[in-house]
């Protein structure tokens, strides 16, 4: 399945979501993807449908795969991690 | 002449196109086309519009929730929660608390470029709770105008590159890596649940929280929205209860006749309601603003840490953050009982119940950093006693807020209790100007810190 959309969830979908969302919109540019949306929220948005791919924190990736395709990250500030996971997603 | 000069003060002082206009600042300093500029400005409005909506969501919740609770046990009952206290502020702070929180950034930026305080805060909601705190504490000490926001900018500079700072240490205990910083408000607790597990230590060997099985099922706790109804719920269905039976018709009257546990019911998922459009509105406000404050320290200062909020510490030890949050909580059931020992002496007023988020987010930071220096004994000590601390600190918090301090909810992180407590009693007790002085001088410390002593040891 294409990807379109992009959610990047933490807790209350303010701090940490806010940084993936600047982190993967920065890794995609780099890729020379334009065509994805990239979002972020609470983890109560986090549901079948609301995106094409979740992105999160490694402690909550087991929420995140009841809805979807999901991403969970080690370390929310690795850029190199981020873009190699993107990477095997989006080929 | 005169018209404009009113029409531009009204535009100033309508909180909501005040925040709209520091995010179109903040969009044309990024030289964002045309398009941009519109969205992201009415965008930052609608935030604003739509957190003030959630206060009077939470207001319509937690008011009933303060008249039972005087009824039943005829003290004060307090609900801490920032977001709840900031969508309150707001209402009557929001210009004061807009400007601190912009010109506060740049003063973060400042300090990050010229001290050895390489930090920036990225927690951009903490950051404007922080700033709406140091409103409420300086406007009711007396400042008022440029001086109120100049001093309350510096002060948010200093903290917002202060506590990352005290935190580095353990960050570097937790991450094993020193590219990653702690921009959250509750510093001074996590630092205290650290030095408590100290006193375990971290021996090659030491059973740490990941070691153990914890059950998984309660993981769905972690859905913000669910706990805090949960726990309000607990704590609604008590009072009510209690109120109830002990003086039938007064309570009827507040409940409007309904049953009380369906009105515990309703109110308390009411005030999570409250909560969710709060934190959508801040999430909105925020967006256009925060970026633009990454990019500019980023071209300003590339060689400073980002400071980042709570839950990036989570994936480093993801049992330590539930055992965190259950130890945390009972500290705060045990603080609750310690604080209604001491309302029977006549000591202190009022009685800060158990807020989720609280025990949530700062309980599991505080177990993660215990257990990052003392395993799985660090864990539940250190969070027990930040749940405890929490607790009398948003007590002793109550009387520095002015009339804020009867809207039965509060700032429940520690930072923002810390600052308040100190920052308010001083402004209360010596002049508005001495505090001004003071802050400048805290301020201008590390800067020249870095210029004079520092200096000198790297030269020798």
């Amino acid at each position: 399945m294409e990807i379109k959309k992009i959610l990047c969830f933490c807790g209350s979908g303010l701090g940490t979501s806010f940084v993936m969302e600047m982190n993967v919109k920065k890794v995609l540019e780099k890729m020379g993807i334009t065509s994805v949306e990239v979002e972020h929220s609470t983890i109560d948005d986090v549901m079948p449908g609301a995106a094409d791919l979740f992105i999160c924190g490694a402690d909550l990736l087991p929420n995140a795969l009841k809805a979807g395709k999901a991403i969970g990250l080690e370390n929310m500030v690795s850029i190199a991690e981020l873009e190699a996971k993107l990477r095997e997603v989006l080929g | 002449m005169w018209g404009v000069l009113n029409f531009i003060q009204q535009v100033l002082s309508t909180p909501a196109i005040f925040v709209g206009l520091i995010a179109l600042l903040g969009l044309a300093l990024q030289k964002k086309d045309p398009q941009t500029l519109v969205k992201g400005t009415i965008k930052t409005i609608l935030g604003f519009i739509v957190l003030s909506s959630g206060a009077g969501v939470i207001q319509t919740a937690i008011i009933p929730f303060g008249e039972l609770f005087q009824l039943a046990f005829g003290v004060q009952g307090v609900v801490p929660n920032n977001e709840a206290i900031t969508s309150l502020g707001l209402n009557e702070y929001a210009v004061q608390t807009a400007s601190i929180f912009a010109l506060g950034m740049c003063a973060n930026i400042v300090l990050a470029r010229f001290s050895r305080l390489k930090y920036i805060f990225l927690t951009g909601h903490h950051a404007l709770y922080m700033s709406c705190l140091i409103a409420i504490i300086f406007s009711i000490a007396g400042l008022s105008g440029p001086q109120l926001i100049i001093v309350g900018a510096l002060l948010l500079g200093l903290v917002m590159s202060l506590f990352p700072a005290l935190m580095q240490p353990t960050m570097r205990m937790i991450t094993k890596d020193d590219s990653l910083a702690l921009g959250h408000f509750g510093s001074c607790c996590y630092w205290l649940s650290a030095q408590v597990g100290k006193i375990f230590g971290r021996k090659e060997g030491i059973r740490t929280t990941e070691d153990v099985k914890f059950p998984k099922g309660l993981s769905f706790l972690r859905d913000n929205t669910i706990s805090i109804s949960i726990a309000m719920f607990i704590c609604y269905i008590v009072v009510a209860g209690v109120a109830v039976f002990s003086k039938p018709a007064e309570t009827a009257a507040i409940l409007n006749e309904e049953n009380w546990v369906l009105y515990s019911v309703i109110k308390a998922i009411t005030f999570s309601a409250g909560i969710y459009i709060v934190l959508a509105g801040v999430r909105m406000l925020i967006a256009e603003i925060v970026p633009a404050f990454k990019g500019i320290s980023e071209k300003l200062v590339p060689n400073a840490k980002p400071a980042l909020d709570c839950p990036t510490v989570f994936p480093y030890a993801p049992n330590a953050v539930l055992i965190g949050f259950f130890s945390s909580f009972v500290g705060g059931i045990l603080a609750l009982f310690l604080l209604a020992l001491l309302g029977q002496w006549g000591i202190g007023a009022a009685i800060i119940l158990p807020g989720a988020v609280v025990h949530f987010f700062c309980g599991a930071t505080a177990g993660v950093c215990g257990n990052a220096t003392g395993g799985i004994k660090g864990c539940v000590l250190g969070a027990f006693i930040h749940g405890i601390t929490v607790t009398f600190l948003s007590a002793a918090l109550l009387p520095v807020l002015g009339s804020l301090g009867f809207a039965n909810t509060t700032f429940s992180d520690a930072d923002f209790t810390i600052v308040g407590i100190i920052f308010g009693n001083l402004a209360k007790m010596v002049n508005a100007n001495i505090v001004t002085g003071l802050v400048i001088v805290l301020y201008l410390l590390p800067i020249a810190w870095n210029f004079t002593f520092a200096r000198k040891h790297q030269t020798n």
